[in-house]
């Protein structure tokens, strides 16, 4: 259990940079998620922090410590990688204790260690496997046991569930959440699933080409993106963005008027999420339906504003294509509506 | 339709007696000369020298290959074949040793001028024994070596062969197990023996096949440097063994001691196959 500092650590590889000054204070027993698309430089950043990857300047402290200098068995983290990287060779409880054997742990201490967290993990009847005898959700468990039998300060995950299938992500995102929780201790989790961002995260930072482009709460993320980025990455579908002016007290789509809240006069980026698009006989916005596809829950229609862009709303309940001339009003709140400078993509108001 | 498919069974049928029969008589066809020396190993010297040669085993098996394992010719044949097995194992386990420490190196050490060091070793793989033989030769009479097991296995240890496997398999070995390795506290030595170690398992089997009967057939290499008789490898020593001049050449004796110099490949062979087929088929990962 410790607190871990990133002071705008940075990464170049050659002439390149990859992480361009990162900052992060991470609390006691937090779960953050580093989210982003790929080679946005989240693993990279992990690496650092485990000490797998050197870092190019900054400092990283963890329990306050200063820890670019330390190797990674010397920093008191755990790792979890994507492909599990159990050794073959090996039984499940030799996996799960090697790096306590190597600490030189006698072998009584070891041996009940494993148990416990093979109990925690369900485990138990799979001690005596080989890897190679595992299922995919199986392994993963291990490598968590792995982890959290050396009872570290702090947790690091590399994408651990992108090789399992649909359903048992779900579960395991829930187990690993549960159990990072019960352990209390912190933890860095990257992913490019940004639902698993969503569902997981105390806080989260979105990434993008090596920058933090926010750093909050999913919620907060969600409901204020600081940029276009952020804006567009977290929620799905992704967000509408469309070209808008501020003139005259409302905002401009073609020949669309919408209040505008911020007052910001000029062209803008306007960004409205497809699930808080309401219809509406009155509706300010009139979409020409291409696509519907039917959830069950909800329906998403697809299709073209009046001024060319493409547009996603989606509604609750089912809904199809064909009706009527395929026009479609709709409405949205005013505080659904984010506005973005239409160069730096920086929010507005 | 039911009469062609037993037609068809009927065909698939001669065709595996055909094959069989074609493999058989292959067999039989390497397998002839070794039954030949094998006959010879178990009759008289006159009955061998007589037309037609015997194509059946004589009386004199046991005979003929006490004389050849207790006296010999120049020197017992038991002195010889302890002298294969200490230079073949020698060999082998050198060798394999040697390749799997300079794969490592060159696999997962950053040193100055690495791939140089690599493209060293791969070159090597030009030069056969034969062609250094003379500079050897040299180095290891300075070194007083002739006559002496460590000259028998110190030349011939050096393996661009090995180590290149090696190190194609190492490259195979996923990234994230050496991270995984760093993060548990292994040091590089550590890593080496709890990981790759076990792992290359199967590859070192296959390869100590290989090695053992490389290093059992050695010929020109011990005939150059060991003189003394007491010293002489088997493969080496039947062809001491043919009489120079107008002297008889103890044929029941030679081919007894050939049967014997096959005995040990065989048997490395056949107890490793398992193994040594899995290291060059699939490798565990």
């Amino acid at each position: 259990m410790a607190t871990v500092t990133l002071d705008n650590i940075t990464k170049r590889f050659g002439r390149d940079e990859v992480i361009k000054g990162v900052s992060l204070d991470v609390a006691d027993g937090e779960f953050i998620v580093i989210v982003g698309p790929s080679g946005c430089g989240k693993s990279t950043l992990l690496r650092m922090v485990a000490g797998l990857e050197t870092i190019t300047s900054g400092d990283l402290r963890i329990g306050g410590v200063r820890a670019n200098d330390r190797e990674p068995m010397d920093r008191d983290i755990a790792m979890v990688f994507q492909n599990y990287a159990l050794y073959p060779h090996m039984s499940v409880a030799q996996n799960m204790g090697y790096g306590l054997k190597i600490a030189g742990l006698p072998r009584a201490e070891i041996a009940a260690k494993v148990a416990d967290a093979a109990r925690l993990l369900q485990l138990t009847e799979l001690l005596d496997r080989k890897p190679r005898q595992l299922s995919g959700g199986q392994r993963q468990r291990v490598a968590m046991g792995r982890a959290i039998v050396r009872a570290p300060s702090v947790f690091l995950f590399d994408e651990p569930l992108s090789n399992l299938d649909a359903k048992l992500r779900v579960q395991m995102r829930l187990e690993i959440r549960e159990l990072q929780a019960k352990l209390g201790i912190t933890a860095l989790y990257v992913t490019h699933d940004q639902v698993e961002a969503m569902t997981m995260a105390d806080r989260m930072i979105v990434m993008n080409a090596g920058r933090a482009e926010q750093i909050g709460t999913p919620l907060d993320v969600y409901e204020r993106p600081a940029t276009l980025f952020a804006a567009q990455f977290i929620g799905s579908p992704s967000m509408n963005v469309v070209n808008a002016e501020g003139r005259d007290g409302a905002l401009h789509l073609g020949e669309a008027a919408l209040p505008n809240s911020t007052g910001h006069a000029g062209p803008v980026k306007l960004g409205l999420r497809p699930e808080h698009l309401r219809p509406d006989p009155e509706g300010p916005i009139t979409m020409q339906v291409q696509l519907a596809e039917p959830l069950g829950a909800n329906t998403l229609l697809h299709g073209r504003l009046a001024t060319g862009d493409s547009f996603t709303a989606s509604l609750p309940g089912v809904h199809t294509a064909g009706q009527g001339s395929g026009a479609l009003r709709l409405s949205v709140a005013a505080e659904h509506m984010h506005l973005f400078d239409a160069h730096s993509g920086a929010r507005l108001g | 339709m039911a009469i062609q498919i037993s037609g068809m069974v009927e065909r698939r049928g001669a065709g595996l007696w055909l094959t069989h029969l074609a493999m058989i008589a292959g067999v039989l066809l390497i397998f002839f000369p070794i039954w030949l020396a094998f006959v010879a190993s178990t009759v008289t010297q006159p009955e061998i020298v007589r037309p037609p040669m015997p194509l059946w085993p004589g009386d004199q098996f046991v005979e003929n290959y006490t004389a050849a394992l207790l006296s010999g010719v120049n020197v017992p044949v038991a002195v010889m074949l302890g002298n294969s097995l200490i230079m073949a194992v020698g060999i082998a386990v050198g060798k394999i040793i040697i390749s799997l420490l300079s794969a490592f190196a060159i696999v997962y050490f950053r040193f100055p001028a690495r791939n140089l060091f690599f493209w060293l070793i791969f070159l090597t793989l030009m030069l056969p024994v034969e062609v250094r033989i003379v500079p050897t030769y040299e180095v290891i009479a300075g070194f007083g070596m002739l006559n002496s097991y460590s000259g028998l296995i110190f030349p011939l240890i050096a393996s661009a062969t090995a180590t290149f496997l090696f190190r194609q398999f190492f490259l195979t070995v996923p990234d994230e197990l050496v991270e995984a390795a760093r993060v548990d506290g292994a040091r590089p030595m550590r890593f080496f023996w709890d990981i790759i170690l076990p792992m290359s398992r199967t590859n070192i089997a296959a390869l100590f096949v290989i090695l053992f009967i490389y290093g059992w057939n050695q010929y020109l290499w011990p005939l150059l440097i060991t003189t003394d008789p007491s010293m002489n490898t088997i493969v080496m020593g039947i062809k001491q063994m043919f009489p120079s001049g107008d002297d008889v050449a103890n044929w029941p004796v030679i081919m007894a001691t050939s049967i014997l110099a096959m005995i040990p490949p065989v048997v490395v062979v056949i107890s490793m196959q398992k193994l040594f087929i899995r290291g060059l088929v699939d490798s565990e990962k």
